[in-house]
């Protein structure tokens, strides 16, 4: 028990200190002591995104590429930035994030086919959400305790076990606001025609 | 075995047949009662209601739960067609739920009253849910003066949203309302009603601050296909007309160790469920961690649903 509270304590100091630190936070807990439990699986992007060419192959599926197959050879853009559209090529990205700069995020030194923490250390894209606790550590401290983020499964993780949404299933790198939606329909019973209560 | 319920009621018919029938099996013997019903399993389908007369849920032995069940079950699948199973979920031992709802993320958007909705064989025609979810005014935190029937686009501009079911208060007005002890409060906190006790008096309904019990105007009307099978005596089973039903924590899920449906239908994550009796546990890291509240405190109802803000 203890060494969880330890580690969250540790947890907490490092990521409220900022983006400006450098400690990326391990994602999964330690398993307590005590009975045997069921796993809590984060759900994790597939490997790193790909750029379709609009062109099929023989058998007529899509043909995409790699980051690295054009960013290898061309040298990185340190300014290029959210909010700002680019005009050579990834017109459509649009993007509302802070403006941070592209390689905030993705790995100018290995054209751009993995993403990069403050600290310079690459970083797989399965493993995103190291990538978002550094800069939003009360949101990932949250989500280690199960108050953001959701979850499907056991409470009692001696019973069953947990899926976890990962930080980009509801927020897109790009543009993380949480989307508008229409509402489910609502209520259709006497309790709304009580009259409007003032 | 002898009658401690007052019947005081105006509801002169209900009340008679009760009594009428509870004293017949006063008379009876408990062994013998069991084993002259155990033949009735076969029959089922030809007995009318009334006439399987039953006893208060926590006054039954065993063997006579096990009966009323397999009729419920029997009853179910015979009118859905569908391969119904009516269980009956105890409290687990050590452990007391709570509930916690972070406001900051919560969007409205009525998927966690619509979860409740189809998990509880909730009636169609009214859209019946255990959940209202009020459209507030940011500022504002008195739940009455909020909207339940907005029907745009959320999260609207200076909103926000708070969803409200039974608040499983440790001191629930509901429960001491009820003339005939119809609804009671179990040892994990889960303040329950047994549809074939209560009588529909609605008096639990008056008495509840926070609008939380819904009364059965007509017999739930499910269509066979969308009838959830996995039901729960105390639960989700299809409720008889005329008796009060409220949350129930989906007792038959969280009782074998499962997330209500309302938190798994919750596609923000801004709810929070679990044992308070566990130190490690996140309904304790989120009382302990953020500043939560209670709605009307004032009352002394000690709701064992709590809400938060981020910040
Ligand atoms: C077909 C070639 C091509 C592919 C494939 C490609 N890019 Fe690019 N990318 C470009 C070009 C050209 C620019 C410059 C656009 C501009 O400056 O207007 C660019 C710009 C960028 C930038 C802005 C910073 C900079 O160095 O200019 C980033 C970040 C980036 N790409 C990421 C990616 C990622 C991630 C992938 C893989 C999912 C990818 N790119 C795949 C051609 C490509
Ligand atoms: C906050 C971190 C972050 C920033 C800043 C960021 N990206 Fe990304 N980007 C990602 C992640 C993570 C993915 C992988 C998304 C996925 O798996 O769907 C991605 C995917 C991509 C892709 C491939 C998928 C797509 O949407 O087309 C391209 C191209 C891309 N980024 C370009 C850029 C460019 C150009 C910029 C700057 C204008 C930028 N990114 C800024 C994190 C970021
Ligand atoms: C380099 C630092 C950095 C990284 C990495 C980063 N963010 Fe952010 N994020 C920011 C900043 C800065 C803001 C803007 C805060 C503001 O406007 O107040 C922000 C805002 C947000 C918001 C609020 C958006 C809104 O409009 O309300 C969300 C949600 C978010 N980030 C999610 C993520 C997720 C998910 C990731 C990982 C894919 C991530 N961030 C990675 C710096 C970062
Ligand atoms: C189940 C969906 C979901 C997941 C998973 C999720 N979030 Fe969020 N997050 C939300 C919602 C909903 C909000 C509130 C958005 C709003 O009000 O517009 C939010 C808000 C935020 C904000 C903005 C807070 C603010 O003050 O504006 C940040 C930053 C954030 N999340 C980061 C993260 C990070 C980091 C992760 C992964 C550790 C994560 N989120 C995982 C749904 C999610």
């Amino acid at each position: 028990m203890l060494g969880r509270d330890a580690l969250m304590l540790s947890l907490v100091v490092v990521m409220s200190a900022g983006c400006s630190r450098s400690a990326p936070a391990p994602i999964e807990l330690p398993d307590p002591v005590g009975p045997p439990r069921f796993p809590v699986v984060i759900r994790k992007p597939l490997e790193a995104p790909k750029i379709l060419t609009g062109s099929v192959d023989e058998k007529g599926n899509p043909i995409s590429i790699g980051c690295a197959t054009c960013h290898t050879t061309n040298p990185s853009n340190p300014e290029a930035r959210l909010g700002t559209l680019l005009t050579k090529f990834h017109q459509s990205l649009r993007g509302q994030h802070g403006h941070l700069t592209c390689i905030s995020c993705h790995n100018p030194d290995e054209g751009y086919a993995s993403l990069r923490l403050a600290d310079g250390k690459r970083l797989p894209y399965s493993e995103v959400m190291q990538l978002c606790a550094q800069c939003h550590g009360p949101q990932y401290r949250d989500y280690l305790h199960g108050a953001h983020g959701g979850m499907t499964g056991y409470w009692d993780l001696s019973r069953g076990g947990r899926e976890r949404n990962n930080c980009v299933d509801c927020h897109h790198p790009h543009a993380p606001r949480y989307p508008t939606v229409m509402p489910a329909r609502g209520p259709n019973d006497r309790f709304q025609t009580r009259g409007s209560h003032e | 075995m002898s009658e401690k319920k007052p019947f005081s009621l105006p509801v002169v018919g209900e009340v008679d047949r009760r009594t009428t029938l509870k004293a017949g099996a006063a008379t009876l013997g408990l062994a013998a009662w069991a084993a002259a019903l155990k033949p009735m399993v076969e029959w089922a389908s030809s007995l009318d209601r009334d006439e399987f007369f039953q006893k208060h849920y926590r006054e039954l032995t065993r063997e006579q739960l096990q009966v009323i069940l397999h009729k419920l079950t029997f009853e179910a699948r015979k009118e859905t067609g569908k391969p119904v199973t009516v269980k009956d979920h105890k409290p687990i031992p050590g452990v007391v739920f709570a509930y916690a709802l972070n406001l900051s993320i919560c969007i409205g958007c009525r998927k966690c009253a619509e979860a409740c909705h189809v998990e509880n064989n909730h009636d169609r025609p009214s859209n019946q849910s255990y959940i209202r979810v009020f459209e507030m005014q940011k500022g504002g935190i008195d739940f009455e003066k909020g909207n339940t029937t907005y029907d745009r686009p959320v999260p609207g501009k200076d909103k926000y949203y708070m969803p409200v079911q039974c608040q499983q208060c440790e001191n629930p007005p509901c429960v001491s309302a009820c003339p005939i002890e119809a609804t009671w409060q179990e040892s994990d906190g889960i303040v329950v009603v047994d549809y074939n006790w209560c009588i529909g008096c609605r008096y639990c309904e008056a008495a509840c601050p926070y609008h939380a019990r819904r009364f059965n105007w007509t017999k739930p009307e499910v269509p066979p296909d969308e009838v959830n099978p996995n039901q729960s005596y105390l639960s989700n089973r299809i409720r008889p007309q005329g008796v009060m039903e409220k949350c129930t924590f989906c007792l038959h899920r969280t009782r074998e160790g499962r997330m209500p449906a309302c938190l798994e239908a919750c596609p923000t994550g801004a709810r929070v469920f679990g044992n308070i009796l566990d130190p490690d546990s996140e309904i304790r890291w989120v009382l302990e961690n953020k500043r939560v509240f209670v709605l009307k405190e004032e009352l002394g109802t000690k709701p064992r649903f709590y809400y938060f803000f981020d910040k």
